[in-house]
């Protein structure tokens, strides 16, 4: 293919992907001016220091989690690494807001842990409170690092060792070796990881609202809900896209000029290792982390689910786990597709047009899900009536509806929202790849697809693995768009978990997050098993 | 996979299409609390009912995308300022029913036609009976008093019943005394609002605060999983107003393709066979004046309804939501 036709296709991608943003940014012209003023005078001022404070809070925690659990793990030995090393993926399986209505449950006041405070000291006690920014935040952390972790671990598995050596070579010591060499070459991994938490942390509605922490989303789902303003909450929304996109093209500028590629990557690594009291202090942190993040919640959650099994579990849940992996499954394929075109393109024409467009198929991450899911209830809804329009005058019989409430709407509805969590793996992988390797391969006669096959994909296969394992995870538990755009009778784990959370039944709930949870279990661990090998 | 792909979209394609004997519902109310009514329909009439659960917001925007090719025939929702929306919006058409006027009274349903309360949601007072004397609450109003200071718990304002219960006052006190009454709440909270009614009725019960608003079968459920609880139920402003309710309502879709069907299925839905059902799966009480409650739901005692037409709920809905961000109403 030629210049052109990569640009084509990344112009093609984008426009099909955005067409549900631009629904929701066109509201943007035409401001509701009562509503605007409300929300500037009463709410805004609140919600942005309450949206940046959260935004700050998990930024800073999962990146000094995701990378120091990702080093420990590739590149340094301790008792327990080879465990731990997969079992920190783990949280990814667990949604972020059944890790928050598990806090909330086990640490409020009238919780067990301080109930059980309270009857020991005889009288009050004092508890930091869980309902606060603190609490969110350490929620939003425990369930988004794996991101980073699983990114970063995979740039320092293949360079961490050598970079170290690099630097020592240098006369660095390992710390600095690790802040100096190391660190900045693993930068597009560790960014592309906090980049997704990021976003989805700024789309989030679910844990926030097991807190009734105010957010740029709280506010935009109230505007819509409570005062029946879709178009002002649709402003909100189109701010919030505005503000993502600033923050992906300050990162690219920044960026601007650095090449991340790397020599071999079948150089056997040896890893640092760590003995005596440093060894054990890496074992508990890792430990700590896991047990925190993954091992009580799902403790209670099965204790949950014991005591409404007998009650809730029926052969239904056959079906919404087999929804769930189906549009879990058929998303991921989908989407890594797309993200490999994407890279591609950009690898292949990396002009300016192509890079805005790669940017801008990417944005959907940040919108919350029920916001975009009316982006594309609306232009499908529109397509639709074309199309029984058509049968209509054509063939003189009435359709019904054709596309809308069936997996055609809703995979590409996924994609528009989950192709930035493929993309970003992808492209951080693509990045390593040389130029010098393309030039030699071009000489060799491979150009185009064929370069793509024999030299790219196997060389992109981390990235391609993180790529999927992901978007089917994050599939499975999405809500909203589930929620709008799924046919009759087509449940899912998320959307039974939506169910009974809904009604403040969040033991009932427990069920299908575990459920859920061991669903997301099986890509994780074909992850980590790759990984290990490469 | 993609055989499988093709047959589930096959089979909702099939789905979509028009057949005879069969509602299409989209439903507000969970899964939990409306699919068994439905089978007892079908149980009954043989006639099929295909519906989705989604938040009310999500449905009325489905609903205005899909205009006239919706095949929704049916619109329920838990609260009567949504299915106000719906009509507003010009969603909905008006129903003349006999049977509907007859099992539905005046203030629960549309003064239009357009929707009918089928379910009552009583949102009133709780108390921790270990630390208060019933004698000590009265109103609504009451719980800003100083009295209260640092010993109310109450519910986020972004739950649909609070604001609906803040529209009805404005509707009864106007705007600027139900500020000063909401205001005076929010200083008188012991903690900050909780994400849903268990939680607070919880709160309340472990004694974190002594009194807080709730719906009442929010407190069945609680009291049937830890019946031990010192949690106690008032029934606010009866010398005036009446306790606030709300509805577990329905109306049917402009463009419906099964009218007939739909019609019966919500006369039906107001009969007194279904009534109890109904109202029973959530502990609720029955809107039909000639059903009476579930008995574990009766032994809580009778009250005086506020008697104002829900439209109030929804009119007065936005008002509402601006209010209490001023107040400072998290």
């Amino acid at each position: 293919m030629k210049g052109n036709g990569w640009r084509l296709t990344a112009t093609f991608i984008a426009v099909l992907v955005i067409i549900p943003l631009v629904i929701v940014l066109v509201s943007l012209f035409n401001p509701e001016r009562e509503i605007w003023q409300h929300l500037l005078e009463y709410v805004l001022p609140g919600l942005f220091g309450n949206t940046l404070k959260l935004v700050l809070g998990v930024a800073i925690g999962v990146t000094l989690l995701g990378v120091s659990l990702a080093w420990l793990t590739a590149v340094c030995e301790f008792p327990g690494r080879r465990f731990f090393s997969w079992a920190l993926l783990l949280p990814l399986a667990v949604p972020a807001y059944v890790t928050a209505f598990v806090y909330v449950a086990l640490l409020d006041f009238a919780g067990p842990l301080q109930t059980l405070l309270r009857e020991f000291a005889g009288g009050p006690v004092v508890f930091p409170p869980i309902r606060s920014a603190g609490g969110v935040i350490l929620v939003m952390v425990l369930a988004l690092y794996p991101y980073v972790y699983l990114l970063a671990r995979n740039a320092f598995l293949t360079q961490g060792k050598q970079a170290l050596e690099v630097a020592q070579s240098l006369g660095y010591s390992r710390k600095s070796g690790f802040f100096k060499v190391a660190l900045p070459l693993a930068r597009p991994w560790i960014i592309s990881g906090l980049m997704l938490a990021l976003m989805e942390t700024l789309a989030d509605f679910g844990t926030v609202a097991v807190f009734n922490y105010d957010t740029f989303t709280t506010a935009i789902y109230k505007t819509w809900f409570g005062m029946f303003s879709l178009q002002g909450a649709s402003q909100l929304a189109s701010v919030l896209i505005v503000l993502v996109f600033a923050l992906i093209v300050a990162e690219q500028m920044s960026r601007r000029g650095l090449r991340f590629t790397q020599a071999g990557r079948h150089t056997r690594m040896d890893r640092v290792v760590l003995s005596g009291y440093n060894a054990w202090l890496a074992s508990g942190f890792a430990a700590l982390v896991l047990l925190v993040a993954f091992i009580i919640p799902v403790m209670q959650l099965l204790s949950w689910s014991a005591k409404v099994f007998v009650q809730d579990f029926d052969a239904r849940y056959v079906e919404f786990l087999w929804h769930s992996l189906l549009l879990g499954g058929l998303s991921a394929v989908l989407v890594v597709v797309t993200a490999l075109l994407l890279t591609y393109a950009q690898r292949q024409h990396n002009d300016s047009w192509t890079v805005a467009m790669v940017r801008i198929a990417t944005l959907g991450y940040a919108v919350p899900g029920a916001v975009l899911a009316v982006g594309i209830v609306i232009p499908l809804a529109w397509l639709d009536q074309q199309l029984i329009g058509t049968a209509k005058s054509w063939f003189g019989i009435d359709t019904g509806l054709i596309l809308q409430g069936t997996l055609l709407v809703m995979l590409p509805a996924y994609l528009t929202r989950f192709l930035a969590v493929g993309y970003n793996p992808m492209d951080a992988a693509m990045q390593r790849i040389t130029r010098n390797l393309e030039e030699a391969s071009r000489s060799l006669g491979f150009s185009g697809l064929a370069m793509l096959r024999r030299v790219h994909l196997p060389m992109l296969r981390g990235g391609l693995l993180s790529a999927a394992a992901l978007v089917f995870v994050d599939v499975m538990k999405e809500m909203p768009i589930t929620l709008m755009t799924r046919p009759f009778g087509w449940d899912t784990l998320a959307v039974r978990i939506f169910e009974m959370t809904s009604e403040g039944e969040w033991e009932r709930a427990a069920l299908p997050a575990v459920a859920l949870v061991l669903a997301g279990l099986l890509p994780i661990a074909l992850l980590v098993k790759h990984s290990e090998k490469s | 996979m993609l055989k499988t792909l093709l047959v589930s979209t096959m089979v909702s394609l099939a789905a979509t299409s028009v057949s005879a004997a069969e509602v299409v519902v989209y439903s507000a109310r969970n899964e939990q609390l409306i699919k068994p009514l439905f089978d007892a329909y079908t149980k009954d009439t043989g006639v099929e009912v295909k519906f989705i659960t989604d938040k009310e917001g999500a449905l009325l925007q489905r609903l205005k995308a899909e205009g006239q090719n919706t095949p929704a025939d049916m619109l329920i929702t838990v609260d009567a300022g949504n299915l106000w929306e719906a009509a507003k919006e010009g969603l909905l058409k008006p129903v003349q029913s006999k049977t509907l006027n007859a099992n539905v009274p005046a203030h629960l349903r549309d003064p239009g036609n357009q929707w009918f309360g089928l379910s009552v949601r009583a949102r009133t007072i709780f108390y921790n009976n270990q630390k208060v004397k019933p004698a000590d609450l009265s109103t609504y109003e009451d719980l800003g008093n100083a009295k209260w200071k640092g010993r109310l718990c109450l519910r986020t304002s972004k739950k649909v019943y609070n604001q609906s219960l803040v529209a009805m006052m404005i509707a009864e006190h106007g705007a600027a005394k139900t500020e000063q009454i909401v205001k005076s709440w929010v200083a008188n909270l012991a903690t900050d609002p909780f994400p849903d009614d268990t939680k607070m009725l919880e709160a309340i019960a472990a004694g974190q605060c002594d009194v807080g608003i709730a719906n009442t079968y929010y407190y069945g459920r609680l009291m049937e999983k830890k019946a031990g609880l010192p949690l106690s139920v008032f029934w606010p402003n009866q010398k005036a107003g009446g306790v606030h309710v709300n509805v577990s309502g329905a109306g049917i879709v402009k463009y419906a393709k099964h009218e007939k069907e739909a019609v019966a299925l919500l006369e039906w839905l107001s009969s007194p066979k279904a009534q109890n059902l109904f109202a029973d799966v959530n502990m609720e009480y029955p809107v039909n004046p000639a059903v009476k409650a579930d008995p574990a739901v009766a032994a809580w005692g009778s009250f005086k309804q506020n008697p104002v037409n829900l439209a109030k709920a929804g009119e007065l809905q936005a008002e509402a939501v601006k209010l209490m961000d001023r107040a400072g109403y998290r």
